[in-house]
């Protein structure tokens, strides 16, 4: 296996220019929304809205006024499938359609996947949707085909300030924390990495930057593997399904005693 | 949690909708009418043989409508088989930490033994004139593992649909480990409920009925209980009931549980509507339980 490869994004370098957006449409093909007829969110510059079958780059903006607007900041960041060490969408897809690339990363196969929508309730970031001109479940496949030819994804690639960059996630990790360590030296001390360590999901292969609390963001502050149900729900079940049988077997038992009963009077 | 109760409310919807609400009503039917009629034929008397076939005339088309109605919630139908066998190998597909994958072999195995146990019921009624297929009723040893392993399959998948909402991320459904244990007592009183309610259509009286209501009437108290223990766990996601949900939710605990479990005790106040009326209810609160579960997710 190749070494893992994965996003840092540097939240605090965004500029909202949405090049990534374009250049992860343009690459991988992907249609308009609404068949191009233009849409607007009408509340905020961000047209875009959410992370969709169609939609694998999203740049989200964040924009914290005051009533007054007399001030204010934007946040800007450019969200995408984290490719969870541990991820969900993989854990529990039943048609076996999505699989761990030799990147460690994490892509859908479109011919495989059937549309049951499991990944998309899994997903903790909720990443995953339809894409309806394939009828199937869709994501970032972080380029998976330009990676095999050697190639950095087209978002990385795009971006004019390098707020999203592309490499092993060793070196990766070792960029962002001195990036880190720049912005608190330089007053920023809110400046944190999301995911860069093995606490969220076992770490996520795209990682962040932030300057505000994870929910700010859109971001879930601890997001979990579905199956922490699977055994308590399992467990649970078949105690109902024991009281029932216990229920029926005694009405029907007792039954039984007391047509005994009647056909001996 | 900036006014976020939960971390499952930073996910999206599977926009899971009618279809598989209407799924896990017919899929509870189908196989609590089986592990009933399991439970009868072991277990009750020689008389109520009617009653346990009653069971088995359910399971099957309830199982048919499932299937079908799973296929066509898909976004690629034609694909449904990949649940089963990997398109890209043609191996089979089988993960026992996904419960939609262990509940797509259940629907297909519980089929087999529905189905068997169906066609006995029809050859023992005389409706279907096979003498080999009379083979498949019990006592003899063949159809004994068949009701017990069917019973066991059709317990499956009546709970298994809950386990697979839990194990998710959803707002609700992730949020409770207990939306299985009450799905297999639902589906046992809306089960015993149906059954009720086709027995006394029937031209002859029923043996066991009394039994079968009695029955009812205690599950649909363990449901009322498990139902309760289901909004305590859920802590500070209840606020998602504090709305319309809410109030159908306890629409179906006052008019779907606890006011059947009062006829029981009041004979009188309806006569001769009394069970009718009880069956009805448990019925349709079955129904729409599973409505509020799936669609007050969907609408946080």
């Amino acid at each position: 296996m190749a070494e893992p490869m994965g996003f840092y994004t540097d939240t605090t370098v965004c500029i909202g220019c949405k090049a990534c957006e374009v250049a992860c449409k343009e690459w991988n093909q992907l249609p308009s929304t609404n068949g191009g007829v233009n849409t607007l969110s009408g509340d905020s510059y961000d047209n875009t809205r959410q992370l969709d079958g169609i939609h694998w780059r999203h740049v989200k903006f964040i924009e914290q006024f005051t009533e007054t607007r007399q001030d204010g900041r934007w946040l800007l960041m450019s969200d995408v499938c984290k490719h969870c060490v541990h991820a969900a969408c993989l854990e529990v897809c039943p048609t076996g359609a999505i699989t761990r690339t030799e990147f460690d990363t994490v892509v859908i196969q479109s011919d495989a996947c059937n549309g049951c929508r499991d990944c998309i309730a899994a997903c903790p970031f909720g990443v995953i949707d339809i894409n309806p001109a394939s009828g199937t479940a869709q994501k970032c496949t972080l380029c998976y085909d330009r990676l095999q030819s050697g190639m950095e994804p087209a978002c990385s690639k795009a971006c004019p300030t390098d707020s999203i960059q592309f490499g092993t996630i060793r070196e990766l990790r070792g960029r962002a924390q001195k990036r880190v360590d720049q912005l608190h030296q330089a007053g920023e001390k809110r400046a944190y990495l999301y995911g860069a360590d093995e606490k969220i999901l076992g770490g996520l292969n795209s990682f962040y930057l932030l300057v505000d609390k994870p929910e700010v963001y859109g971001l879930p502050p601890d997001p979990k593997m579905p199956t922490r149900n699977l055994a308590s729900g399992t467990l649970f079940s078949i105690l109902g399904a024991v009281l029932v049988g216990f229920i029926g077997m005694v009405s029907f038992r007792n039954r039984g005693a007391r047509a005994h009963e009647e056909r001996q009077s | 949690m900036n006014g976020v109760p939960s971390s499952t409310y930073f996910t999206v919807s599977p926009e899971w909708g009618w279809l598989i609400t209407l799924y896990f009503f017919f899929g509870g039917l189908a196989g609590g009418a089986y592990f009933l009629a399991a439970l009868i034929d072991f277990f009750g008397q020689p008389e109520d043989r009617p009653l346990a076939r009653l069971g088995y005339y359910i399971s099957f088309p309830c199982l048919i409508i499932s299937g079908f109605l799973l296929i066509i919630d898909l976004y690629r139908p034609l694909r449904f088989w990949h649940m089963l066998i990997e398109s890209n190998t043609f191996q089979p597909m089988f993960k026992y930490w996904s419960p939609m994958s262990v509940g797509s072999w259940a629907l297909l195995i519980f089929g087999i033994f529905s189905f068997l146990s169906f066609l006995g019921a029809l050859a023992e009624s005389d409706r279907l004139r096979w003498s080999a297929a009379g083979r498949l009723r019990p006592p003899g040893a063949m159809a004994t593992v068949i009701a017990i392993v069917g019973g066991l399959c059709g317990l499956y998948v009546a709970g298994y649909t809950g386990v697979l909402l839990a194990v998710t991320n959803r707002p609700i459904w992730s949020d409770t480990p207990l939306l299985g244990m009450l799905f297999v007592v639902s589906a046992a009183s809306t089960s015993a409920a149906l059954m009720i309610l086709l027995a006394q259509r029937a031209a002859r009286a029923v043996p066991g009925l009394a039994a079968l209501h009695r029955m009812e009437l205690c599950v649909l108290g363990l449901e009322l209980i498990v139902l309760i223990a289901v909004v305590i766990s859920l802590g500070p996601v209840l606020r998602a009931w504090l709305n319309l949900w809410g109030l159908l939710l306890g629409t179906i605990i006052v008019l779907g549980m606890l006011f059947p479990i009062v006829l029981n005790w009041r004979k009188n106040w309806l006569g001769n509507l009394n069970t009718t009326a009880t069956a009805a209810l448990v019925l349709i609160g079955g129904f729409l339980l599973r409505i509020v579960i799936v669609f007050s997710s969907e609408g946080v």
